[in-house]
């Protein structure tokens, strides 16, 4: 489906984009590392330390731990950074500082296969991450019932979301200084997504707005996963992502080409 | 017939909405010549650079590289092409080996090939002891360098280089004009853009001047200066403020006068008569200097002294 989106297809060449970030990151090791201790650093100060402050939650009717509560919403988060990381100031760095896209552009491989490559590589990292996020969750108790196994594609759904709209967003970033200006989305929707709480804790007006947060999208996503309570809104959910995530690539990959291939 | 030449276009067309970087060239590439392109900046040279590297669609027009058209065969045309950019694009993240290596992986080139390449390329660009350096510590030249063994790693037919030694040291340009020439002795045929013309006429058997978007001149190095100046140049100083009333004066005794704000020049084939014909008139100059007529003076003619940017 989100092949289609691209302008082109891009073909199997995209492949090569995955080896160089491969390439890439092997020599940078301690940050693939430092992505799997993210989770515990998350589920251990937020979900250990605030769980003996905050008491149990009712949730749909069931009274869950509030470290049960929150370790989807930290799955969500943990989603949306790698996923912004890795798309915005790598991709960033790439296009823009060394250029090594202009580079790539000059062998067999065009703007389509460079965006799909990219997309490749962000699910690979998305489906390693969010496994030992998962498995630190069941390790730790934080899994609200045995289906917690479905939040594995839902966080990759996240991540893939969240790298297609960073890869689009990268493409109107001009300089470092512009990163503040990622950080200004990326904060509020760290805090107003009903991550750490309740969305029934805001007034109603607020509620609707943040329903069109990706982020809460997917933390109510995971949640409902994570508790085992399934309801047709999610399926909602999970189109909402999907067509964000189609959105973003197809905006990237004309992007792409009007800063590459002009 | 067509095989004959790398690379024909005709007419070609580059517009970037309301504005055309390039308003309709025509040229062809032999196989095995090299070819440059000069001009001053905003020229649109690098502009058909693109579209010939097979990045860019031209907006109209016709081209086609190596018999193939560009629309519709880009990858098998940059699977042939080696490309040197303007500004490096080298990934800085990776050694120095690994840039070679990761490259023709883009090319679907198979490892062990490319372990045996890089070896030979890093030989060729005098690299071999930062083989295992980070691109980021490499001094300009030796980025220069890499980034030429680069481009070369799927043996191109046809190797497209902008502006390749803009910014090095005079060691540096000597070097990379010993590699270019050998290179094309091996047959490879070569375009360049350059804005040395001591570097065009060392390198290019024939060459465009593009300014505004056209081509104003086309030609062999040595055609262009015989077509568009005099053999030789005089060069006057009189160590006055002000240049400009002496046009008058000495316009009878050149093809052509320039009255510069430091010097006049003379256009005239020789050089040492005309010095002898102005000494007898009276004319004393407190510096004169003779030379032959270099592209430079081509360009500067054709393309003019105002700076373009």
């Amino acid at each position: 489906m989100l092949l289609r989106a691209l302008p082109r297809f891009g073909s199997r060449r995209s492949l090569h984009v995955f080896e160089r970030n491969f390439m890439v990151y092997r020599s940078q090791w301690i940050m693939l590392v430092s992505g799997f201790f993210e989770p515990l650093f998350y589920l251990l100060s937020i979900g250990i330390g605030l769980n003996h402050l905050v008491g149990p939650l009712p949730v749909n009717g069931r009274l869950v731990s509030y470290a049960a509560f929150v370790a989807p919403g930290m799955l969500a988060t943990s989603a949306m950074n790698g996923a912004v990381i890795d798309s915005i100031f790598n991709t960033f760095f790439r296009l823009k500082i060394s250029h090594a896209y202009e580079a790539v552009l000059s062998t067999p491989l065009d703007v389509a296969d460079v965006a799909l490559g990219e997309v490749w590589w962000a699910l690979t990292r998305a489906t390693a991450y969010a496994a030992s996020f998962i498995i630190c969750m069941v390790l730790l108790g934080d899994a609200g019932s045995s289906w917690v196994v479905l939040c594995w594609p839902a966080a990759i759904l996240t991540s893939l979301t969240f790298s297609c709209l960073g890869l689009a967003a990268c493409t109107y970033l001009r300089s470092w200084q512009d990163f503040d200006t990622v950080a200004l989305v990326q904060l509020p929707l760290f805090l107003f997504s009903a991550t750490f709480f309740p969305i029934s804790l805001y007034p109603h007006w607020l509620g609707a707005l943040v329903a069109f947060s990706p982020l809460y999208q997917s933390a109510a996503l995971l949640r409902g996963l994570s508790l085992g309570q399934f309801e047709w809104i999610m399926l909602m959910r999970v189109a909402y992502l999907v067509a964000l995530a189609i959105a973003g690539i197809t905006l990237a990959a004309r992007r792409f080409q009007r800063i590459l291939a002009p | 017939m067509a095989s004959d030449y790398v690379l024909e276009a005709h007419d070609l067309v580059k517009r970037f909405g309301e504005f055309s970087a390039v308003k309709g060239v025509s040229f062809s590439i032999e196989r095995g010549e090299s070819f440059g392109f000069l001009g001053p900046n905003g020229a649109g040279k690098t502009s058909t650079m693109r579209m010939i590297s097979a990045v860019s669609q031209p907006s109209s027009g016709t081209l086609s590289i190596f018999s193939l058209d560009p629309r519709t065969q880009g990858p098998e045309i940059r699977g042939r092409l080696g490309v040197v950019p303007q500004e490096d694009t080298l990934e800085l993240e990776l050694s120095v080996r690994h840039n070679l290596e990761m490259f023709g992986r883009y090319f679907d080139l198979p490892r062990k090939v490319l372990r045996e390449r890089a070896t030979e390329l890093l030989e060729f660009a005098q690299l071999s002891e930062r083989a295992n350096d980070k691109v980021e510590n490499l001094s300009g030249g030796m980025k220069r360098r890499l980034t030429i063994a680069r481009a070369l790693i799927n043996r191109p037919e046809l190797l497209i280089l902008d502006e390749p030694t803009t910014g090095l040291d005079p060691q540096a340009r000597h070097l990379l004009w010993e590699r270019l020439y050998r290179l094309k002795r091996e047959g490879v045929t070569q375009i360049i853009t350059t804005h040395y013309m001591d570097e065009a006429e060392q390198l290019c058997d024939r060459l465009v001047v593009m300014d505004h978007g056209t081509i104003v001149a086309h030609g062999a190095p040595r055609e262009l200066i015989v077509q568009h100046s005099t053999r030789e140049v005089v060069e006057l100083r009189f160590g006055t403020d002000s240049h400009e009333d002496r046009h008058l004066q000495l316009a009878p005794y050149a093809q052509r006068v320039e009255v510069l704000p430091d010097r006049v020049l003379l256009y005239v084939n020789e050089g040492d008569d005309t010095l002898r014909q102005l000494h007898a008139i009276g004319v004393v100059p407190t510096s004169a200097l003779v030379r032959r007529s270099s592209l430079e003076d081509v360009f500067l003619r054709l393309t003019g002294r105002t700076l373009v940017d």
